[in-house]
């Protein structure tokens, strides 16, 4: 029983009629999670600045407000006063609704992650496959949008996207077989609820799939291809400005957010953890991702475009279907939790230790 | 049925977060692949060459820092070394001390910016740049206090050094060079032996032996592909042959050695400093006597010197006047950057921005 439901059997006891029932808890939610995602994306905006700072031995933001806390919205006020320029060959129209075909799949992933315990929109009995089809949806909107800004270096972002975002799709969706097999359902309560030991470290090879491939889905150091301000300027938001550029930048560390937020959910337990609220430690597990995040970003060089292409196709899909296997043997044969985390994290040392000496990256130069 | 493609114009800079300045690609592309190459220079042309013979010799040598002006010590030197062949003057032995330390102490930061900006070039996201920017910082505090100056120094004269050292340089220089191994095994820490620098770098852009000896190269550039060239062993100007210290080579000349040869250099660097340290003489003048107007006697000179970007020369033509009637300047970036073409042949657009990175140009020196 989720809070949502709760709430509407305390309006129809309160003699609402059908309608309002159905509608006010509805509304009511998304704000509340609307409201959640913009906080926490303006608290990851001065958390990366503050933490690159320190990674980068300076100070980061300090300015506005105690230690610079309000530096994002300072930067929000100055994104909104920005002149809205549209390039004069561009496709206005495609111009104009790609930042929004970018954000909107971001704010529904939300629907099905619960960030405290019973604080979900909607249990979706598929919530993990409604979470890689929405998060899908985004780079048609990149796309639009390096289409139709007319640019050159916004275009071979836009070839970029496609080709990173399909490749890493299937490492990410069968990296999750394994957890969906573990937990004995697809919905992200039940998945939580049966974490009595999070699927880390029942699934450490799972997670790091899982992991590396969201990084990918979500433009992240080392996989910042799609906006390597050293190579394309700035990629598929080059032509941007003013608020459609802050749909982008909002989309941005809101994509790391949800991704976060569904890491939290799938691999490190949720909600659960002990003494603190479940909110809390929710909160607890999404910023120690994002600091890995920030973590990688600050040390790590780009990998290049058929670099990352085989590191989908030769090192993580391998290994995400041999997990899936190995996973699926376990559950089958009904392994204790203790015997698995042993075997898991010998069988993903072993196999990348053997990827790591048969496969290399390759690529090179290309003859004429 | 074949797919219809065509090539793909794209220019890269003058305006161009990677170009070092107002460098201008103009790049045919197939895909992602590099197939033709133009650049195109002179965005930064001031016409120094002509500029310097109106105004005496001693006026000019604030032209030599705007050159190169990350490695505005050596310029000075080079400058003024041809200007003393052609008036044969002799350099005070204290001012042939003051000026290698200078030398080496700008080799030092030159590889320190030539190295960030090439990880940075790499996606590393500016953090290599900031760490070598804080001893870098420290260089920069030596220089000021030395000439009052932080980038363009005009510190050396011709028959010697503008003004001896202030009573804090010596602890500071010594302060510097105990710390410095340390701290340049802390880089190599970080980046060395990093996974995907060298992926990134290894094997990319190779510049072989036969071409780079065959177009001219020097500095680093030549070093990397395995030519064991360094004029400060090969016809040792100066004091040079007093010290004690070895040319780092590489053995396949591509964008991995070129880091690679440039951080040995830094260690070099570093031991030439502690000899000269050692050796310099306590008192003496830094300057040989000098009239106000230099006149030197009809001749010519050519004056070289190993710069950190390479062989930089100074032809200097005497009338006899208080101006020199000609000056020309033999800039080593501009000749190893005629390799660019060969190397990036066939390589995707981001292995263009790091091969070119890898090169180490500064356009001040290119256009002049």
């Amino acid at each position: 029983m989720t809070l949502l439901d709760q709430f509407q059997l305390l309006l129809k006891a309160a003699n609402w009629p059908d309608w309002a029932v159905y509608l006010t808890p509805a509304v009511v939610g998304i704000l509340l999670i609307i409201v959640f995602i913009l906080t926490v994306v303006i608290v990851f905006i001065w958390w990366e600045r503050r933490l690159l700072g320190r990674f980068q031995i300076r100070t980061g933001p300090n300015r506005c407000g105690p230690e610079g806390i309000f530096q994002p919205i300072a930067t929000a006020i100055k994104i909104l006063l920005k002149e809205d320029i549209v390039p004069e060959k561009a496709d206005k129209l495609l111009h104009f609704i790609a930042p929004v075909i970018v954000f909107v799949p971001i704010l529904l992933i939300f629907a099905v992650i619960p960030i405290s315990e019973g604080a979900i929109l909607v249990d979706l009995n598929v919530g993990i496959i409604f979470v890689i089809a929405i998060s899908s949806i985004s780079v048609i909107g990149i796309f639009m949008a390096s289409w139709a800004s007319n640019n050159k270096y916004s275009l071979i972002a836009g070839m970029r996207a496609i080709a990173q975002m399909v490749s890493y799709e299937l490492p990410v969706v069968l990296s999750l077989v394994g957890v969906a097999l573990v937990a004995g359902s697809f919905s992200m309560i039940k998945i939580v609820e049966s974490q009595t030991i999070p699927y880390i470290l029942l699934q450490p090879l799972g997670f790091m799939i899982f992991f590396l491939g969201c990084l990918a889905e979500m433009n992240r150091c080392p996989f910042d291809l799609l906006e390597a301000d050293s190579e394309i300027v700035a990629g598929y938001h080059i032509e941007y400005s003013g608020m459609k550029f802050a749909m982008f930048y909002l989309g941005e560390y809101g994509i790391a957010l949800a991704y976060a937020g569904v890491i939290a959910t799938l691999f490190l337990g949720g909600w659960q953890g002990p003494l603190l609220p479940p909110l809390i430690w929710f909160l607890i597990k999404v910023f120690m991702i994002f600091s890995v995040i920030i973590w990688m970003r600050a040390t790590l060089p780009r990998l290049r475009v058929d670099q990352l292409m085989s590191f989908a196709w030769k090192f993580l899909l391998p290994m995400a279907v041999i997990n899936m296997l190995i996973i699926a043997i376990e559950v089958l044969v009904g392994t204790m939790q203790w015997l698995m985390i042993i075997l898991n994290f010998g069988f993903a040392a072993l196999l990348i230790l053997l990827w790591s000496r048969l496969f290399t990256l390759g690529g090179g130069r290309v003859e004429a | 049925m074949a797919i219809r493609t065509e090539p793909f114009y794209l220019n890269i800079g003058p305006q161009h977060p990677s170009t070092h300045g107002v460098f201008r690609l103009r790049v045919t592309l197939d895909g992602e692949v590099v197939v033709g190459l133009e650049p195109i220079i002179g965005y930064l042309h001031r016409g120094i060459e002509k500029l310097v013979e109106t105004r005496t010799y001693t006026q000019n040598i604030p032209f030599t820092d705007r050159l190169d002006y990350l490695s505005s010590m050596t310029n000075n030197l080079a400058y003024c070394m041809a200007v003393e062949k052609v008036g044969s003057i002799k350099v005070p032995e204290r001012a042939e001390y003051l000026r290698i330390i200078f030398s080496e102490i700008m080799r030092i930061s030159s590889h320190m910016m030539a190295v960030g900006f090439f990880l940075n070039d790499l996606g590393a996201m500016m953090t290599p740049v900031l760490y070598m920017w804080r001893e870098r910082e420290k260089i920069m505090d030596m220089f000021e206090m030395v000439c009052g100056q932080r980038l363009l120094y005009n510190y050396m004269r011709i028959g010697g050094v503008s003004q001896d050292l202030p009573e804090a340089f010596m602890p500071a220089v010594k302060k510097f060079l105990a710390e410095m191994p340390r701290y340049i095994d802390e880089y190599d820490q970080l980046l060395a032996q990093n996974e995907i620098l060298l992926a990134r770098s290894k094997g990319v852009g190779i510049l072989p032996r036969d071409t780079a000896i065959a177009i001219g190269a020097s500095g680093p550039v030549l070093r990397a592909s395995g030519v064991k060239w360094d004029i400060r062993k090969m016809d040792p100007y100066s004091i040079y042959d007093r010290f004690d210290f070895e040319v780092p080579t590489g053995d396949s000349g591509d964008c991995y050695d070129r880091y690679w040869v440039r951080m040995l250099e830094i260690r070099q660097s570093v031991r030439i400093l502690e000899q000269a340290i050692a050796q310099i003489p306590q008192k003496g003048p830094v300057c040989a006597d000098m009239p106000q107007f230099f006149r030197p006697p009809k001749g010519e000179a050519y004056g070289y010197v190993e710069a950190p970007k390479g062989n930089i020369g100074f032809y200097v033509v005497s009338d006899g006047s208080i101006a020199p009637y000609r000056v020309h300047i033999y800039p080593p970036t501009l000749i190893n950057i005629t390799a660019l073409q060969d190397m990036v042949m066939g390589w995707k657009v981001a292995d263009l921005i790091i091969i070119f990175g890898s090169i180490d140009v500064v356009l001040g020196e290119i256009d002049r």
